[in-house]
């Protein structure tokens, strides 16, 4: 019989803790195979953030190192200063990397750092029980904004792609979703790409993914992967939102 | 041999950083530490070695946690509230076992406070830095060649220790200038097997963490620390004593505040009064036991700090009753002098 599918080098055994439904699974597996891929499973270095993706530390079948909250992007940076031969990825959340990281996601990205950052929207804060995001979208009911995210009172949701496009120092941005098998093949082509990027030397890339919490919103895995199409991509457009191949 | 040159503190400990071998530096502005950054931003590129200024001290101690997760000899430097600043990431330097060394060269506190030295922070550097049951070895030079000397010292010791280790000096030290032997630079570092340096496909991933769902998990682990530290009470407590052994009046102090009482000790020895000094050099681990000897042929003991009063604490406990401990401090930003001293010791004479 023919193998149609195996699973990627670039994942270790572990089960992972994810509820059914939520694409950070997705995401693991894109970064996986990419890394597999290129053949830089052994060249890297990942940096798992604080939230429902802590443990990537044992799921990535790399060099891993746990950072505290928001702060993967500077970990990654003294990793990637010494060690610049390595491929040096983070993987957030968009409470890490928008809320309380933000100081770190912005100045990695000005200084041209030559790091990827794989950044998983999924508009709530999911470890800690659904409170409101960065991200979480005008109207979004969450457990701190029961009545919907007013943004009079609660502010607007941040775009980080199209934030970080402005610095001359980000090489690559684009936004992709998990929301269906067409995007997730695209997601993988913007890791992919980020990863040869960083290979190249050219600076900072991202790759934003939007992404699914069905137990905090409340949905089921297929009226959450819906509500990402419906809801998410509207506010967050999908594309590349800067291609900078300068060598430094 | 080795040749004397005269050299200001803050460049003395970071060129004996480079003698060390540390390969890193991150940094952001802070007086009265900015020099240590500068010299650094010069001679890294020199020698092979990164500078970055980081976006803020946490940033900059994060990027610390990465390079010594490398498996770098990487240093972070800074006084009072940026040393606040990295307190979070220093924690995890401890659960994580990583090897790092960090410089305060104190200010006046608290809050914004003042530019000038300070020891008021010896309670955060030695008892309260961040969350968590943790240590850290915090060394405290008193000249520019114990600047130098500790900052090797240091390296060796985070290496050897596994676990972060402060440098706690303060503004006077690192402005002052004297001649010093720089440390002959370090030739071969320790291997680092459990570094995240790529598996290159011959071993099983190396995970750097500090997460333990598992409360027995955590427990096993951070009583195993507690062993480690335990060694290092055992072997790598350092102390000095000065006129010590027939001192009637015993002085306590460590850093720059250790170079008046050492005046004042003369002076009062000129006076016909038995001083001595005890100097704890390592300020954890708190040269307790030695202290506890010293004053036992004392008549009473005065600790004399540019604080409140906090390392008086540690004295307290470790003459434990046994004698009465006095205090005399000046708070940070302002320096106590031999005079100040000497009327100190008598006025506790006359029963004031
Ligand atoms: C300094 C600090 N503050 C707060 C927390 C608690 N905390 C853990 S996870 C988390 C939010 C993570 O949300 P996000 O980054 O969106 O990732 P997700 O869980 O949704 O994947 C918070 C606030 C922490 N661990 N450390
Ligand atoms: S809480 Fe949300 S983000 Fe976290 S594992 Fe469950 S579905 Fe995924």
């Amino acid at each position: 019989m023919a193998v149609v599918f195996t699973k990627t080098q670039g994942l270790t055994d572990a089960q992972t803790h994810y509820c059914p439904g939520c694409t950070h699974g997705i995401a693991h597996r894109i970064v996986a195979e990419a890394l597999e891929e290129l053949g830089l499973v052994g060249s890297a270095v990942g940096i798992a953030p604080v939230g429902c993706s802590v443990f990537a530390y044992q799921y990535f079948n790399c060099d891993m190192l746990q950072a505290p909250h928001g702060r993967a992007p500077a970990v990654a940076t003294g990793v990637k200063r010494v060690r610049p031969e390595n491929l040096v990825f983070t993987y957030q959340g968009d409470g890490d990397l928008a809320a309380i990281g933000t100081a770190e996601t912005v100045h990695a990205a000005a200084r041209g750092e030559n790091i990827t950052v794989i950044f998983i929207n999924n508009a709530i804060y999911g470890m800690t029980g659904g409170q409101m995001a960065p991200t979480s979208l005008p109207g979004q009911v969450t457990q701190t904004t029961p009545n919907g995210r007013d943004p009079r009172i609660a502010g607007f949701p941040v775009r980080i792609c199209e934030m970080l496009s402005t610095l001359p120092g980000t090489a690559y941005a684009e936004r992709v979703s998990l929301d269906c098998v067409k995007n997730v093949r695209k997601a993988k082509q913007a890791v992919l790409k980020a990863f040869t990027y960083q290979m190249q030397g050219y600076g900072f890339t991202i790759v934003e993914m939007l992404s699914a919490c069905p137990t905090n919103w409340g949905l089921a895995p297929t009226e959450a992967l819906a509500w990402v199409r419906d809801n998410m991509i509207p506010y967050y457009p999908l594309g590349v939102f800067c291609d900078r191949r300068v060598e430094r | 041999m080795a040749r004397k040159v005269l050299a200001k503190g803050n460049e003395a400990l970071a060129e004996a950083a480079i003698a060390a071998g540390c390969r890193g530096f991150f940094g952001y502005p802070i007086t009265p530490q900015t020099d240590v950054a500068a010299y650094m931003a010069r001679r890294m590129p020199q020698v092979g070695g990164v500078y970055v200024q980081a976006e803020s001290e946490i940033a900059a101690v994060n990027m610390v946690m990465g390079a010594a997760a490398a498996g770098a000899r990487a240093l972070t430097s800074s006084s009072s509230p940026g040393i606040s600043l990295k307190s979070e990431t220093i924690s995890y330097l401890a659960g994580c076992d990583l090897p790092a060394v960090i410089i305060n060269m104190q200010r006046a506190g608290p809050g914004l406070g003042g530019i000038q030295p300070s020891q008021a922070d010896y309670f955060q550097a030695t008892k309260g830095l961040a969350h968590g049951d943790f240590h850290l070895i915090v060394l405290a030079p008193y000249s520019v060649q114990e600047m130098a000397d500790f900052m090797v010292l240091a390296f060796d010791l985070a290496d050897r220790y596994r676990t972060p280790v402060m440098l706690l000096g303060d503004g006077m030290l690192g402005q002052m200038m004297e001649p010093v032997v720089f440390p002959e630079p370090v030739k071969t570092l320790p291997e680092k097997s459990w570094a995240v340096t790529g598996t290159k496909g011959k071993r099983p991933p190396n995970i750097i963490n500090s997460l333990y769902i598992q409360p027995d998990e955590l427990e096993t682990l951070v009583l195993e620390r507690y062993k480690r530290y335990e060694a290092i009470q055992r072997e790598e407590t350092r102390f000095e004593t000065f006129f010590a052994d027939d001192a009637e009046v015993l002085l306590t102090a460590y850093g720059s505040t250790a170079r008046i009482a050492k005046s004042a000790v003369l002076a009062l020895r000129e006076k016909g009064v038995k001083a001595g000094l005890f100097r704890p050099v390592t300020l954890w681990p708190f040269p307790q036991e030695a202290l506890r000897q010293a004053a036992a042929a004392a008549e009473y003991v005065l600790c004399v700090e540019m604080s409140m009063g906090q390392m008086v604490e540690d004295v307290r406990l470790a003459v434990n009753g046994a004698k009465p401990v006095h205090f005399y401090g000046r708070t940070g930003g302002v320096v106590p002098s031999p005079a100040e001293i000497i009327e100190q010791v008598t006025r506790i004479r006359e029963g004031s």
